[in-house]
């Protein structure tokens, strides 16, 4: 396999599991972190001890205590509960992106590179031209055109980083079609649509979905750029990006706690998908070899 | 045969005139190629690399390169491949005609199971039902040699040999007329080459299929065949039964392929070769194309292009050479001095 995925310089550095012979611990324990972190989101109504819009002007920066375990922020919102029912709008942000951007970006690559011709150039040309746009920037124009909320920015963010995954798959494509048994198949009376949906799919799968993990990390930390510039969820909704600006001010007053929390989240969970996305892709990386 | 074309064809395949011509290129790749195979008989395609064997056998299933445009008919079963429309053409990939690759190691999705790679052709094109599909598939696989078992492996789990006889039970799957093998031994080894050709040869007169072989291997050629064609540069040069063919070449290009053959028999010294390289695809030539190696040629040669004739006194054979008496005259002389 000669197609490289696209990896961010940097964080790919960070890959303490090198020892292949050992045991892959720091994998385990990011896929063990991400499980509680999913779970968490997934069961926030039940799992959350207060209600996380719940204000309480009196206690406002109180430290951790009994029943507010993390703090309270500068509203008096309990920090545990926001951050558990912010790692839903947190995670299916990010979610939202990945899948648009691979369902997209899969089909734009696999009808380019299978097909080839004017559609490949014309495919690749436009998908191109979004790479010369800061991903970023798009979403900031998208969401000032129609205005706060969820989808909006996992739309922008998705149209972003759909170049990354149609580029993967077209060059994926274009090596798998030479592969001498898609001829094979040819001759034994199946049809191109047919070898690409039930072979070259399904080869090329593995590589596509390690690159969407991975870009799963990028499109969270995106997606919390934007809530913290104030341009993505809605003011109230439990969101960590959205935490950190909210604790912004809290910071300046001396109580850290409340904006430090949900950053440690998102980095935790960013690199947990990272080392994660980075082994499958090695591992899938080693298949064909 | 004009009166019942599509009834009752005379060969499973007739290949005529066909000419091959590709974008860029100064000459046709194949220029005018005539071929038959009949019903249960083995015909060998024999030349170098390049002389365009591997694309005549591959016009048959219309799998050109890109950009190719032809002339000429390519007839399996009376119906002409290269007029066929796309419904057609599959209908003849499944059923009528079938392709043995070079390489069985890729020409099958390594991430399938056998099973499914020898049984989908029939379930997805003709509607076959899994259960039926699956009981031909194993009766294939007994019929090369192979138990069921094999179905639920992976082709990295098997052997090159047992690989490419995965791949004859596929393709005799459809339970085609025509069976084409594109130097089918060329990537295994000696010892399963064998086993391979004498697998297709009974498989040939069992299942009543046509069988043309694409080879460079003159060896084989002769042992496997009833019929040689040797083709140079896009023509066939010379034609005939296989043992008259090699007993006595009427081509000089049949002669010094043979000639260059490694013999063990033979005297220790180097090896015979043919002087010269075969004609580059972007020079026009005039005559005949192997005039310029030919150690026979003349003027004539270079200007005038040599009519496929029958040799005189074996009327199945046909060369195209205006020196095929000179060149017999020689091999006559050269058999009395040994």
């Amino acid at each position: 396999m000669t197609t490289a995925l696209v990896r961010r310089p940097g964080l790919a550095r960070l890959r303490l599991s090198r020892n292949r012979t050992g045991r892959p611990w720091l994998y385990l324990l990011c896929l063990g972190f991400l499980a509680v972190v999913v779970l968490l989101a997934l069961l926030a109504p039940w799992l959350s001890p207060h209600d996380p819009n719940a204000v309480d002007l009196g206690n406002a920066l109180a430290g951790p205590s009994a029943s507010h375990p993390l703090g309270v922020d500068g509203s008096g919102r309990d920090t545990a509960s926001r951050l558990i029912t912010g790692a839903r709008t947190s995670l299916l942000g990010p979610l939202g992106v990945v899948v648009f951007s691979t369902v997209v970006g899969v089909v734009v690559g696999v009808t380019a590179g299978w097909r080839g011709g004017w559609l490949d150039s014309l495919l690749s040309r436009t998908t191109e031209l979004v790479f010369a746009f800061p991903g970023l920037l798009l979403a900031i124009l998208i969401v000032s055109i129609y205005g706060e909320g969820l989808i909006a920015p996992v739309v922008a963010l998705g149209v972003a980083y759909l170049p990354y995954v149609s580029r993967l798959t077209r060059s994926l494509v274009l090596a798998e079609r030479k592969r001498p048994y898609v001829e094979a198949y040819r001759v034994q009376g199946h049809s191109g649509l047919q070898i690409c949906l039930r072979h070259v799919l399904p080869n090329i799968a593995p590589v596509v979905l390690a690159q969407s993990t991975i870009n799963f990390g990028y499109a969270l930390i995106d997606l919390a750029g934007l809530s913290f510039l104030g341009l993505g969820v809605p003011a109230l909704t439990p969101d960590w990006g959205r935490m950190v600006f909210d604790g912004e001010s809290a910071i300046q007053s001396g109580y850290p706690l409340s904006a430090i929390l949900p950053c440690a989240a998102i980095v935790l969970t960013v690199v947990a998908f990272n080392v994660v996305g980075e082994r499958w892709a090695d591992q899938v990386a080693r298949r064909d070899r | 045969m004009t009166t019942t074309p599509a009834k009752t064809p005379e060969f499973t395949l007739d290949v005529r005139g066909l000419r091959l011509q590709l974008p860029g290129a100064a000459r046709p790749v194949l220029a005018g190629v005539d071929l038959t195979v009949g019903a249960r008989e083995t015909v060998a395609l024999v030349g170098e690399s390049g002389s365009g064997k591997s694309l005549t056998s591959r016009s048959v299933l219309r799998l050109l390169p890109p950009g190719a445009t032809t002339e000429g008919t390519v007839a399996v079963q009376g119906e002409d491949v290269l007029t066929m429309d796309a419904k057609q053409l599959r209908r003849l990939r499944t059923h009528t005609a079938a392709m043995i690759f070079q390489d069985p190691r890729a020409a099958i999705n390594p991430l399938r199971r056998v099973g499914d790679f020898l049984t989908e052709s029939l379930r997805l094109n003709a509607g076959t039902p899994d259960a039926d599909a699956t009981e031909r598939a194993v009766r294939m696989l007994e019929a090369v040699g192979l138990t069921d078992r094999v179905l639920r492996q992976y082709p990295g789990q098997l052997s090159g040999g047992m690989l490419q006889r995965v791949m004859i039970a596929a393709a005799l799957m459809g339970d085609p007329a025509l069976i084409l093998a594109d130097e089918p031994t060329t990537a295994l080894d000696v010892t399963t080459q064998a086993e391979v050709v004498g697998l297709l040869d009974d498989l040939r007169e069992r299942f009543g299929t046509g069988l043309l072989f694409v080879t460079h291997d003159l060896g084989l050629a002769a042992a496997i065949s009833d019929r040689v064609y040797v083709m140079y540069a896009g023509r066939i040069a010379e034609t005939g039964p296989a043992e008259a063919l090699f007993e006595q070449p009427r081509h000089p290009y049949t002669a010094a392929l043979l000639r260059s053959t490694p013999r063990l028999d033979a005297p220790a010294g180097r090896l015979a070769a043919i002087q010269g390289q075969p004609p580059s695809l972007r020079e026009e030539l005039t005559g005949c194309l192997f005039a310029a190696r030919c150690p026979f040629a003349t003027q004539v040669c270079t200007e005038d292009l040599p009519p496929h004739l029958p040799v005189p006194d074996e009327p199945s054979r046909l060369v195209a050479c205006h020196h095929s008496d000179r060149l017999a005259d020689q091999l006559a002389e050269s058999a009395l001095h040994d």
